[in-house]
C-alpha cells in the first residue's frame, strides 16, 4: 500500500524482458496524424498511456492545424506558449544585498525538442474521445510572428490575444490582436521569463531572513 | 414542447438576420451599451460592451481582465503543493475541483499514485463541488430572469454542502486539501451518514427546482430557443460541460478519460440535450445535479479501506516532463498543461479554464440577439470570472 505502484526499479540484465508499455490506440493515432502532417512535422513522441506530442514546423502551423482538423481533432482545447529561458531571476527569492548568484542561462526544451527559446503549444481533441494530441511549433527567433489558426479553430482567437499579450507573439492574420487583460497602453509581456515578478522585487523574500524557530519546535517541519 | 429541429434552428437564424438587415435598411441610429464591469448578470467584474440597433445587438465583445491575478505567472515561483492555494481560487465556488486535475499531473509526472480510499474521496469532494457550484448557478439564473425565490432555496440547501466540505476540509471555499500522494485527512466521523441526508435534501431541491423554474412558462419562453449553439461551433470555440452537453454532444471527460479517480467504479448517466439553446444549458446543468447525488450516494456506499495518502518524500522534487491532465469540472474541462524541470516547483503551468472558452464564444453568439436575452445567455452559459481572468 505504502509504495507507489508505478515507480519499479528493473534489473538491468533483464532488460529484454521488461518490455516498454504498448499502446496501441495511441500508435495509431500517431501513425494516421504523421502520414497526414508528411513534412510538416519536426519531431513527435508518443508516451504509452499518457498522450501524444507532435512538433510541426513554423511555416506549416496553420496548415498542419487544418490538417489536424480534417482528422477528426474538431474540438480546440488550449494555446499557449513556453518561454524555454530559465529565469534570471529564480524564484525571486535572492537576498538583495548579496551579489546575484549565478545561475544556469542554457535553454532546454521539453518534449520533441526544439532550438527556439518560444515554443506554441496547442491541443486539440478528438470529441466523444479523450483521444487529443499536444502540437508544439518552434517560433522563429527574428520575427516572433506565426501564422495565427482563428480561420481553422474560431475559438482560438482570445488564446492567441493572450499568448499575444503575455509572451509577445505575432500571429499573422488574427482578426482583432488587442490586449486581452491588461490595459491596452502596457508595456512589456508578463509570461516571459525575463519579465519580473514586481512582487518579489519590491519587497525581499522574507525566507531569506533567519527565522527564530518556535519555542518548542527544534527540527524544521515542513508542513507537508 | 417539441425540440428545436435543425430546420427550426435555422429559421430562428434567418430571421433573426432579416431583422437586423430591415433595421440597417431603415438606417436607424446604432448607441452602444456598457454592461458591467459592476453587474448583477455578471458574477463579478465582467465587462460586456454592446453596440446595439434598436433592440437587437450587432456586435458585442466581452471585455475580461478586471480580475486578472497572473496564476501563471506566480505559480513559477511556488512549489508543487503550494499551487493548490492559488488555484483553488480559479473557480471559487467549486474550489476542491481545481485542485484535482493539477494534483493528478503532479502524480503522472512523479509516477505516484493516490490509494484507493483518496481516489475515493477525492471524488465525493469533487462531486459535492460541483453540487455547490451548480445549485447556487440555479438559484442565480432565476434571480437574472427576474424570479427571486430560487435564490433562497439555493443558498439554503448549498449551505448544507458547503458545511459537509468544511467539516471534510476544514474551509468552506478553500479546501487546499488534495496533496501529492492522496489527502490531507481522512473523513471525519459522522460525515457519511450526514452526507446521505444532505444528498436526500439535495435531490429534493433539484425537484423543487424543477417544478418552481424549469416549470415556469416565463422561464421557457425566457429560455427556449434563445442562443442556440449548434455542435460543429461549440466544438470548434472548445466549449466545454453543460455547455457542450445541451448542444447534444454526448462527451464527458469523467467517463470517457480514465484517470485515477472512482467514476468508473459506479453507475451514472451523462446528460444530454439536443436543443443547444440556453433552457437546454440550463436544464442539462439540473440533471447533472441530480447525477452527481447519485454518484455520491453510490460512492459512500463502497469507500475502501485504507490510509489516504501514499508514501512521498517531505521536500516535493518532481521529475523532469511534461503533462496534461483535465477533469471535467463543474464549469467544464479544466486543465493544466504542467511543464517541470526536475525542481520543487513547476517551470511553466498553463491554466485551461472552463469558462475563458465558454465566454470567448459570446461575441458570435449575442449577434442579433435582443437586449434582455443577453443576460440570459451569459447566465446560461454560466461563467465564475476567476475561471476567465485567473
Amino acid at each position: 500500500m505504502a509504495s507507489p505502484p508505478n515507480v519499479g526499479v528493473f534489473p538491468l540484465s533483464h532488460t529484454d524482458t521488461t518490455e516498454a508499455p504498448r499502446d496501441e490506440r495511441r500508435e495509431g493515432e500517431l501513425a494516421a496524424l504523421l502520414a497526414a502532417l508528411g513534412g510538416n512535422v519536426a519531431d513527435s513522441l508518443l508516451k504509452p498511456n499518457d498522450d501524444i506530442w507532435v512538433r510541426v514546423t513554423a511555416d506549416t502551423w496553420r496548415a498542419s492545424a487544418e490538417t489536424i482538423k480534417s482528422l477528426g481533432y474538431t474540438y480546440f482545447c488550449f494555446l499557449s506558449a513556453i518561454d524555454w529561458m530559465p529565469s534570471p531571476f529564480g524564484k525571486g527569492e535572492d537576498d538583495p544585498t548579496q551579489p546575484a548568484p549565478e545561475r544556469n542561462t542554457t535553454i532546454t526544451q521539453g518534449y520533441t525538442g526544439g532550438a527556439t527559446r518560444f515554443q506554441l503549444l496547442a491541443r486539440f481533441v478528438k470529441p466523444y474521445s479523450s483521444s487529443g494530441v499536444n502540437v508544439k511549433c518552434d517560433v522563429p527567433e527574428d520575427s516572433l510572428t506565426v501564422e495565427s489558426i482563428v480561420s481553422v479553430f474560431a475559438g482560438a482567437n482570445w488564446h492567441e490575444r493572450e499568448t499575444w499579450e503575455m509572451f509577445g507573439i505575432n500571429f499573422a492574420g488574427h482578426p482583432d490582436l488587442r490586449h486581452m487583460y491588461l490595459p491596452q497602453d502596457f508595456e512589456g509581456h508578463p509570461l516571459r521569463k525575463d519579465f519580473p515578478l514586481l512582487a518579489r522585487i519590491v519587497k525581499p523574500w522574507p525566507g531569506i531572513v533567519d527565522v527564530e524557530p518556535l519555542p518548542g519546535d527544534d527540527s524544521e517541519e515542513d508542513g507537508e | 414542447m417539441s425540440l428545436l429541429g435543425d430546420r427550426q434552428q435555422l429559421s430562428y437564424i434567418a430571421a433573426q438576420a432579416a431583422d437586423a438587415r430591415v433595421n440597417v435598411e431603415l438606417e436607424t441610429e446604432g448607441m452602444t451599451l456598457n454592461i458591467g464591469p459592476q453587474h448583477p448578470a455578471t458574477h463579478g467584474t465582467l465587462r460586456i460592451i454592446a453596440r446595439l440597433d434598436g433592440e437587437q445587438v450587432v456586435w458585442a465583445e466581452p471585455s475580461a481582465g478586471y480580475m486578472h491575478r497572473g496564476y501563471e505567472k506566480l505559480t513559477e515561483v511556488r512549489t508543487f503543493p503550494q499551487v493548490t492555494a492559488l488555484v483553488n481560487r480559479i473557480d471559487w465556488l467549486g474550489s476542491f475541483a481545481n485542485e484535482v486535475p493539477f494534483i493528478l499531473a503532479a502524480e503522472k509526472l512523479m509516477g505516484v499514485e493516490a490509494t484507493p480510499r483518496a481516489q475515493h474521496i477525492r471524488t465525493i469532494l469533487f462531486e459535492l463541488s460541483r453540487i455547490a457550484n451548480v445549485s447556487l448557478f440555479l438559484g442565480d439564473l432565476g434571480v437574472q430572469l427576474g424570479a427571486v425565490t430560487p435564490v433562497f432555496f439555493a443558498f439554503r440547501d448549498r449551505e448544507y454542502v458547503l458545511n459537509l466540505i468544511e467539516a471534510a476540509t476544514g474551509g468552506r471555499f478553500h479546501p487546499n486539501f488534495d496533496r501529492i500522494g492522496g489527502l490531507k485527512d481522512d473523513l471525519p466521523a459522522g460525515f457519511i451518514d450526514e452526507t446521505r441526508n444532505v444528498m436526500k435534501k439535495l435531490r429534493g431541491f433539484c425537484d423543487e427546482m424543477e417544478d418552481l423554474l424549469f416549470g415556469n412558462e416565463i422561464f421557457q419562453s425566457r429560455t427556449r430557443g434563445i442562443g442556440v449553439i449548434p455542435k460543429d461551433v461549440a466544438l470548434q470555440y472548445g466549449l466545454s460541460g453543460a455547455n457542450l452537453r445541451a448542444s447534444g454532444v454526448d462527451w464527458d471527460l469523467r467517463r470517457d478519460q480514465s484517470l485515477p479517480m472512482a467514476w468508473d467504479k459506479v453507475d451514472w448517466k451523462v446528460i444530454t440535450h439536443p436543443d443547444g439553446d440556453s433552457f437546454a444549458r440550463c436544464w442539462v446543468r439540473l440533471q447533472e445535479v441530480r447525477e452527481s447525488t447519485r454518484i455520491v450516494d453510490q460512492l459512500l456506499d463502497t469507500i475502501p479501506s485504507g490510509p489516504v495518502m501514499v508514501k512521498v518524500p517531505k521536500i516535493i522534487k518532481v521529475p523532469e516532463g511534461e503533462a496534461w491532465v483535465s477533469t471535467e469540472n463543474p464549469l467544464g474541462e479544466m486543465g493544466y498543461y504542467v511543464v517541470s524541470q526536475n525542481d520543487q516547483g513547476p517551470f511553466r503551468v498553463k491554466i485551461r479554464s472552463a469558462s475563458f472558452n465558454n465566454i470567448s464564444i459570446v461575441p458570435w453568439l449575442l449577434k442579433g440577439v435582443y437586449v434582455p436575452d443577453i443576460i440570459t445567455i451569459l447566465a446560461s452559459l454560466y461563467f465564475i470570472l476567476g475561471d476567465i481572468d485567473r
